[in-house]
């Protein structure tokens, strides 16, 4: 069996703030096997998209990697030299961003922005590279490359950006590509041709995915297997069928039931109570404690990550299959 | 997928929150925060501008004690001895009784003195026309703001027109057309400068003049001059204090020039950068203190007025206020 | 369009300055006349028919070039002016082309590295930049250079060669060494300027998206910064300096007087001076249409710069 693509042990990644230490992520652990897709799901302030930053070393002050292990590929990019994470960003790990208007520079057209891409990691002639971006384009459904390549981004449809973004993040043939909600900002129909896009692209080239989201519909249908985080950790961690179909801790199953689809009709829509808590304040024990139904006095202490055949889930009352029939009587 | 906040929450327990940490700083008890309090406090955070009020306030003594402050009375011939003239710094006088501490000039003047009274006069002149040109540029900025439409539009228009222009170009020209003269040059600083404090004084006022205690005094109908001078004005005030802070410093720096070129007051008036001017000519052949001197008491004056102005701006930034 | 109503309106307000409030008499005939050349004259220049009148035959006469004789030269006024004009050209353009060349590498410097001792000593020293008046600046470039080390002149330009027709002295080295110093001097407060804006535009610039998508991508920070940061702060420094072409022009006026560099800003001094008002007004004019000009180049040269502006223009 190769070894996984991505191996990350106990990422902890703080931000030092005048008001004190935010503990963005804070001992987060998972693999991610080679051509699979890892859904990462949260909502905002989960840490999820701060955990894609750090695996790629982009993580701004007053933030930085605390302690924890990343592995791409058996290598530790923890101890590389910033010309050497250099050579690997766009190139072994590809990042898609969540709005490609920002992030695609408005003053730049489409090949130099792309053919600089190519041109980072491989030596090639400005005509060679300019024929890769044209061929990344084709794979990725844009009609009439060549004139696109000569537009300015402002020139694109949302979607179109986004395309153009999958193209740069698969041109030079990474082994992850991080994408951090990258249909958040696109129409629901959209989406899904982006969504069916990208789990095409990989399958046919290997490439793993980790898709960052606080959306489960979206993650449903593409994912092989699911982290759920909450407060900066991982609650609930397994295969896409375990996770949704028999959801173990209470925010994931909080999660499922808020979606509108599978409430209903007539019902009044469930919600979780509370709110997630501020990162600066966290309660102790469980960060979750001040919004479950199941907590009890033994949930003040930190739940460790228990191991569930196969599964893990960071709870003292996982739910099993006999509590949810219990409690839907 | 966030819950809303207001939801009552099910069957879980409240714990008593953790104790929060306070951030707000603590006002020690029993002082009274007044604003002009808290402005002093916030402005004194800057050491430099400190350091600048500082200096600016020895030069305003200068200025305003200059006669009993000089040794010597520059512009009382009968106190000067021609033989005395192009000293050097520390040098003696012919009758032993003084030192030159900055040496003299061509016409045996004690520079001390020559620059404590030209503080006086450029210090002076900025000033005045500086209030001139706020009261002017207030008053139209206000009318422009309170009137609006056709007032608005052509007020306006001439202060964006006028603004377009380097202030240097319009003074000359209207110095060209006047003449010489300490009123002219003030005429010629404040047409300068109103068009500033209009725009500034209308911004603030429009902001103010869509807020509810204008309307009020509107029903009440108090008359407009009422209303501009004693509701709107006030409150925009913050900003007007910043933009006459700085406009002192280009006042005087500009008044400066245009007597260097010959163009500004008079011998009579002699400002430094008369001073200045008066000694361009000996500073090729290494009598550098004629113009130097003065030179640097014009600098230190500019320079102290711009810290002050700079902090003060900081400080009176409605963005900035808690 | 609304250029053309500010010409309008400037050339009346000119005309009005010069022949409403002075006495007209003195302003355009040359006081040393005597009384019956001066009555000649009046009637010559149409002094006694009606005011609107007048400001006709001025426009009329502007159309053709003829801003009146200067007194003390004796010729048009106009040939006066754009005989001097190459020079505070040269001038002026030494001093933009100082401002940028320094100003956006320290400014990026201050920018990049905002807390370190160069970014202070940087900032410090463009708030000197600007609170110095022009003229002590120059002063003290003199005493240092000229007098005390004797490295450069301090007046005068240097020999001239023709460049396209124009007069040009900085082809020669001589002709460097006079433009230094007034050039630098000139300068000053538009490097002031121009580190100012680098610095806030770089700081503003290095927040945004695309500076982290372009690191994501595994572009070198030279890259990043030269090109990506660059390309977008540059479009509102250029407009910006480009406006302050004109400003470069006026504050030679100070410039040209100390260093006796002979363009069109010591005429106008001299010329007040010597109360030569035809010259005067010829000035306001030139300058005036200059001003305008100017401000039309640097429209013209945002939608060059800047795709979105000119795109938008192409589509709509």
């Amino acid at each position: 069996m190769t070894e996984p693509t991505l191996q990350v042990e106990n990422l902890r990644t703080h931000f030092f703030t005048r008001q004190g230490v935010v503990k963005a992520v804070d001992g987060v652990s998972f693999e991610v096997a080679q051509g699979r897709v890892l859904g990462l799901v949260g909502e905002s302030g989960s840490g999820k998209s701060v955990t894609g930053f750090s695996i790629l070393g982009l993580v701004d002050p007053p933030g930085r990697i605390v302690s924890g292990r990343i592995l791409l590929e058996g290598r530790d990019l923890r101890a590389a030299t910033p010309e050497e994470w250099r050579s690997i960003r766009g190139n072994r790990i590809a990042m898609i961003f969540q709005d490609p208007m920002m992030t695609l520079n408005p003053v730049l057209n489409v090949a130099t922005q792309m053919t600089e891409a190519v041109r980072a990691h491989q030596r090639v002639s400005e005509q060679a590279a300019r024929e890769q971006a044209r061929e990344a384009l084709v794979r990725v459904g844009i009609a009439s490359p060549d004139e696109r390549l000569d537009a300015y981004p402002h020139q694109f449809s949302g979607g179109m950006r986004q395309r153009v973004a999958i193209a740069i993040a698969l041109l030079n043939r990474p082994a992850l590509i991080i994408a951090d909600e990258p249909t958040t900002a696109l129409d629901v129909t959209i989406q899904g041709q982006i969504l069916a896009e990208v789990q095409k692209l990989c399958r046919e080239s290997g490439t793993s995915l980790i898709w960052i989201t606080h959306d489960l519909a979206v993650i449903a249908g593409l994912a092989d297997a699911i982290c759920v985080m909450y407060a900066g950790r991982i609650v609930e961690r397994g295969t896409v069928d375990e996770v949704l179909d028999a959801p173990m801790h209470p925010y994931t199953r909080g999660l499922l039931e808020s979606v509108p689809s599978r409430n209903r009709r007539g019902a009044p829509l469930r919600q979780i109570p509370g709110m997630t808590p501020s990162l600066l304040r966290l309660p102790p024990g469980c960060a979750f404690r001040e919004r479950c139904n199941r907590a009890t006095e033994t949930c003040f202490s930190d739940p460790p990550l228990y191991e569930l055949g196969g599964r893990q889930v960071r709870c003292f009352h996982p739910i099993h299959a006999e509590d949810e029939a219990a409690e839907e009587a | 997928m966030t819950p809303p906040a207001d939801t009552p929450a099910a069957s879980t327990e409240h714990p008593a929150p953790a104790a929060a940490v306070d951030l707000a700083a603590s006002v020690p008890a029993g002082t009274e925060e007044t604003p002009f309090r808290r402005l002093a406090v916030d402005f004194a955070a800057s050491r430099l501008a400190v350091l600048g009020l500082v200096l600016f306030a020895a030069i305003l003594f200068v200025a305003i004690f200059a006669p009993l402050l000089s040794p010597q009375n520059p512009y009382d011939l009968a106190q000067l001895d021609v033989l005395d003239s192009r000293l050097e710094p520390g040098a003696r006088s012919g009758d032993g009784k003084h030192v030159f501490w900055l040496g003299t000039d061509d016409q045996g003047r004690d520079m001390l003195s020559a620059i404590f009274y030209g503080i006086r006069i450029s210090l002076g002149v900025g000033v005045i026309a500086t209030l001139g040109a706020l009261a002017l540029g207030m008053t139209l900025g206000l009318a422009a703001a309170y009137f609006g439409g056709r007032t608005d539009s052509i007020i306006m228009r001439i202060a964006d027109i006028q603004l377009s222009f380097p202030a240097i170009l319009i003074a000359l020209v209207l110095l060209a057309v006047l003449g010489q003269g300490i009123d002219k040059i003030i005429i010629a600083l404040l047409a300068v400068q109103w068009a500033y404090y209009a725009r500034t004084v209308r911004s603030a006022a429009l902001v103010e003049r869509s807020k509810e205690y204008i309307e009020a005094a509107t029903c009440l109908a108090l008359p407009a001059r009422r209303i501009l001078f004693r509701h709107l004005m006030p409150n925009c005030l913050p900003p007007l204090i910043v933009v006459a802070t700085v406009q002192v410093a280009h006042a005087i720096a500009l008044e400066a020039t245009l007597s260097f070129l010959g163009l500004g007051l008079p011998i009579t008036e002699p400002s430094l950068g008369l001073l200045i001017a008066n000694g361009f000519t000996y500073l090729l052949s290494g009598k550098y203190w004629i113009s130097f001197f003065p030179g640097v008491a014009l600098l230190l004056t500019i320079v102290s007025i711009n810290l002050v102005g700079d902090q003060l701006r900081d400080v009176l930034n409605p963005r900035l206020q808690r | 369009m609304q250029s053309i109503v500010v010409l309008f309106v400037m050339s009346a307000l000119v005309f009005v300055g010069v022949y409403a409030i002075g006495n007209p008499v003195d302003i355009l005939i040359n006081p040393q006349a005597d009384q019956e050349d001066i009555e000649r004259a009046i009637k010559g220049l149409g002094l006694d028919k009606p005011l609107w009148e007048q400001y006709l035959v001025f426009l009329q006469r502007a159309a053709a070039g003829d801003l009146g004789k200067s007194f003390a030269f004796n010729v048009p006024a106009i040939q006066l002016i754009l005989e001097r004009m190459p020079a505070t050209l040269e001038l002026a353009t030494a001093a933009m082309v100082i401002a940028i060349v320094l100003g956006i590498p320290l400014g990026l410097l201050a920018g990049l590295k905002p807390e370190s001792l160069g970014a202070r000593t940087i900032m410090a020293g463009s708030i000197l930049g600007f609170s110095l008046p022009t003229f002590w600046v120059g002063l003290m470039l003199i005493m240092v250079f000229s007098v005390h080390l004797g490295w450069l002149p301090s007046n005068g330009r240097g020999p001239t060669t023709d460049l396209l027709g124009i007069p040009v002295s900085f082809l020669s080295w001589a002709g460097l060494r006079h433009l230094v110093l007034p050039a630098t001097n000139l300068a000053l407060f538009n490097l002031a300027l121009v580190i100012r804006l680098t610095r806030s535009g770089t700081r503003e610039a290095m927040l945004q998206d695309y500076v982290k998508y372009a690191r994501a991508k595994g572009l070198s920070d030279a890259r990043v910064i030269g090109v990506h940061v660059l390309k977008n702060i540059s479009i509102p420094i250029v407009t910006v300096t480009g406006l302050q072409f004109g400003a470069l022009i006026a504050f030679a006026i100070v410039t040209e007087s100390i260093f006796a560099w002979p363009g069109m800003g010591k005429l106008l001094i001299d010329s007040i001076n010597v109360l030569d008002r035809p010259v005067i007004v010829a000035y306001l004019l030139i300058i005036v249409t200059l001003f305008i000009a100017i401000n039309l180049a640097v429209d013209l040269l945002y939608s060059v710069l800047d795709p979105r502006v000119r795109l938008a223009d192409a589509k709509g």
